[in-house]
């Protein structure tokens, strides 16, 4: 074992050493959060950069949740400025940053984001869904005669006559993902809701979260498959397989259009207006969390944010929509802006 | 020396010529010559892999290594960029004015879209020139800038432009406006070194490596400078002074495992003991350098002892026999003789290292950081979080150019494979 103590001796001389050229004040924002709000916040930070010639800030693509553990671990300059968001911070997240001293935290919600469900557009059959036949065709398990049993459904036309007589083939994310977690509170349980037989198995049992814990399994005999955190991945196997459909976030969509179209759900298609209206039913938030003890001490954190919400980026036009966000109403936004610059309303106020 | 009848019989008793012997000798052929062909099928199933990895890379990312740029003439008015302050000037609109006097006929809102055939650079290209040289104010200069990353895929016929516009990114208009920059000879189609020569963007034909590339340096670096000589010190050590006994026999297995161990593992111990114990800086080299450290030690301890174990012991007894030092010994005379292999399992072990990513993303370095990394104190990607990130990204452009990213460190991985073979064949001894 002498030279694995040698070793960490040796290392944690040299690591100690280190952490004096780390401690020197920091110039850099640092962010993490969602891979959703990701390609956006990497927007705002190579503008704001070319713009003020300050440094560009550093993003980092760590998921809700895990950004949410980072940002919460404290107040200083070893923690991140902001973290993104695909969904409200939780109590418990909340909770999390009081205990670790993260008391001010500005909410900035900065647009809307649609769940995409896209086929090739030389599919030939005629797609439109509702969130139930979504439900049907993607649940573990699925009402029948009054129990629930493992999904039976191996073609569209078995669940519906109107639908297509083809296999099911859904490529969608893994339970790793946020876009997953999104799209089984959107769709599954919100299709389990449309479901009669799923809804009387509900009532019967008297269990509140009888949707959470029956709805939200996805499926593992073969149609459903998971296709890896890569969404490139799903684009291409959708080209190769006309009957084929993939689950990902509207920007890829919307860089693929002219290979892919969106599939209609409950009726509506998916489009800016619609999403932003939430007439689609997969269309979900996205925030960015600041720590109001930040600002003023990283420098250029206030700019960056006044950046972020300046309609120069969340505008109509604005080089975010450029980027596929779906971004508030004129009103809310001039609101919000205000809101979010000076630093009031912080989180804990919110809730 | 007996004569035997060369009638294919033997005194023992072995008829050579029989039919039996005959077919036990055919049967013999027969299996040496499947064995034969069975290691030929499988060297050739490794190479048809080799080469359709190899070739969808290619076919990839070929066209990543050129990008569209269109040159364009750009008047620099002084209302525009005043010569006081020329960091400050209004470049969008400079740009703006040169692309309406291009396209004289073009109603205003059709400039928005036009304007959109530049990258999002061409200002900034701009402005960095004026500030250079101020001189420039007044006066028309010529720049070449990419094209934005739609115009480029039109330009490599992306874009199929027979079908519905409806489904394409290029509108009609969009697509004759840049089939008139190229009739006019504006369009070029030169090699892309912005792939190395710019850092990490959102914009595909601006989007580099050159963040990956010094990230992994600075980390390989870091790495080698402490696992080579703590590395080769625990092999000294272990090879030339411990005693053998149980003890070290426990520490030759855990060594053995220890390179076994996969690297998530010391991700995750990286994450826990320096970013959050020691408080280093998430997504700096110098934190994956020394995660790539605590990886690549059992592999140079093992090559060094290998390399040490094949010094023949004559030498060490001569140099004794003439009165030389145990570590007079070690230094002057086993060491160096045993420095190429030393060097060519050191190689290889950081080779390994470059290629490695699941350490590197537990401790953030597949950040999206603009600038290069100066220190190995910065943020900073490294060549496969770089792949990563773009693998990821919608753009059409990323596409090409994750094949490209990884043809480049594939690139390096040979390079340093090629060092390795020629430091063998160049020092090494055999006895």
């Amino acid at each position: 074992m002498k030279t694995l103590g040698l070793t960490a001796t040796a290392l944690s001389v040299i690591a100690l050493s280190a952490s004096g050229a780390f401690a020197q004040s920091r110039d850099q924002i640092r962010i993490v959060g969602s891979s959703t709000v990701f390609p956006y916040t990497q927007a705002v930070a190579e503008e704001f950069s070319n713009q003020t010639g300050a440094p560009a800030p550093i993003v980092e693509s760590t998921g809700t949740g895990g950004g949410m553990q980072i940002f919460c671990s404290g107040v200083g300059e070893q923690t991140p400025d902001l973290t993104g968001a695909s969904r409200a911070m939780t109590m418990s997240e909340f909770e999390l940053c009081t205990q670790n001293g993260v008391t001010d935290i500005t909410e900035a919600l900065i647009g809307y984001d649609g769940l995409a469900m896209a086929v090739a557009r030389n599919s030939e059959a005629d797609w439109g869904l509702t969130l139930e036949q979504v439900y049907l065709a993607l649940a573990a398990e699925v009402p029948q005669d009054g129990e629930l049993v493992a999904n039976p459904y191996s073609n569209w036309s078995e669940i519906d006559d109107s639908l297509p007589d083809v296999a099911i083939t859904v490529l969608g994310p893994p339970p790793t993902s946020g876009t997953r977690d999104a799209f089984v509170e959107l769709a599954m349980h919100a299709g389990c809701e449309e479901n009669e037989a799923a809804m009387e198995l509900s009532e019967a049992s008297g269990n509140e979260d009888w949707i959470e814990e029956n709805c939200s399994r996805m499926r593992t005999d073969g149609p459903f498959i998971e296709s890896g955190e890569n969404d490139n991945l799903i684009v291409q196997r959708l080209n190769t397989d006309p009957n084929a459909l993939g689950i990902f976030g509207y920007s890829f969509l919307y860089e693929n259009t002219d290979t892919l179209v969106g599939v209609p759900l409950d009726g509506v298609e998916i489009e800016l207006a619609t999403i932003a209206s939430g007439d689609y039913p997969l269309s979900r938030p996205l925030y960015f969390y600041v720590k109001d003890a930040h600002r003023g001490v990283i420098p250029n954190l206030q700019e960056f944010v006044e950046e972020y919400m300046s309609d120069n980026a969340l505008g109509d036009g604005g080089y975010l929509s450029e980027r596929g966000l779906v971004t508030l109403p004129e009103d809310e936004r001039a609101e919000l802006q205000a809101r979010v610059t000076s630093g009031e309303g912080d989180f804990a106020a919110a809730e | 020396m007996t004569d035997f009848p060369n009638d294919g019989t033997k005194s023992g008793g072995q008829q050579w010529a029989s039919e039996a012997f005959k077919g036990r000798l055919a049967k013999r052929h027969r299996k040496e010559t499947g064995l034969k062909l069975l290691g030929l099928a499988a060297l050739s199933l490794a190479f048809l892999m080799l080469g359709i990895l190899l070739w969808t890379l290619i076919s990839g990312g070929a066209q990543a290594f050129r990008q569209t740029h269109v040159t364009l003439d750009v008047p620099i008015s002084a209302e525009m960029v005043d010569a006081a302050d020329p960091a400050a000037g209004n470049y969008r609109g400079v740009i703006g004015e040169a692309m309406q006097a291009t396209f004289p006929d073009a109603a205003p809102d059709q400039m928005r879209a036009l304007s959109g055939i530049l990258s999002n650079a061409a200002q900034f290209v701009l402005r960095d020139r004026v500030v250079a040289d101020p001189e420039l104010i007044g006066q028309t200069v010529e720049i070449r800038v990419p094209t934005s990353d739609t115009y480029d895929q039109l330009n490599k016929g992306n874009v199929d432009e027979g079908s519905a516009e409806a489904t394409r990114r290029l509108s009609d208009e969009e697509i004759r406006a840049f089939r008139q920059l190229e009739a006019e000879g504006r369009i070029t189609l030169p090699a892309n070194w912005a792939l190395l020569t710019n850092a990490d963007s959102r914009f595909p034909e601006l989007a580099g490596l050159r963040g990956a590339i010094i990230g992994s340096f600075y980390a390989l670096l870091v790495c080698f400078v402490i696992s080579f000589p703590l590395g080769i010190g625990a092999a000294i050590y272990l090879e030339e002074f411990a005693p053998k006994n149980k003890i070290s026999d426990v520490i030759e297995v855990n060594i053995n495992n220890l390179a076994a161990v996969p690297s998530v593992v010391f991700g995750l111990l990286g994450l826990a003991v320096f970013l959050n114990w020691f408080g280093m800086q998430r997504s700096a080299p110098f934190v994956g350098g020394l995660v790539l450290a605590l990886m690549t030690l059992p592999t140079i301890i093992i090559a060094t002892r290998a390399a040490l174990k094949a010094v023949p012991p004559s030498i060490r007894e001569a140099a004794m026999g003439v009165g030389a030092s145990k570590q007079q010994v070690v230094f002057g005379h086993v060491l160096p003789l045993a420095m190429p292999g030393i060097l060519t399992g050191t190689i290889i072990g950081l080779a390994q290292a470059l290629g490695e990513t699941a350490p590197l993303l537990l401790i953030g370095m597949n950040a999206f950081v603009t600038a290069a990394p100066g220190s190995p104190f910065d943020a900073s990607t490294a060549l496969p979080t770089q792949i990563f990130i773009w693998a990821d990204s919608p753009e059409r452009g990323f596409v090409a150019r994750t094949s490209a990213a990884i043809l480049v460190l594939l690139g390096f991985l040979v390079l340093m494979n090629a060092i390795a073979i020629f430091l063998r064949n160049k020092f090494e001894r055999r006895w």
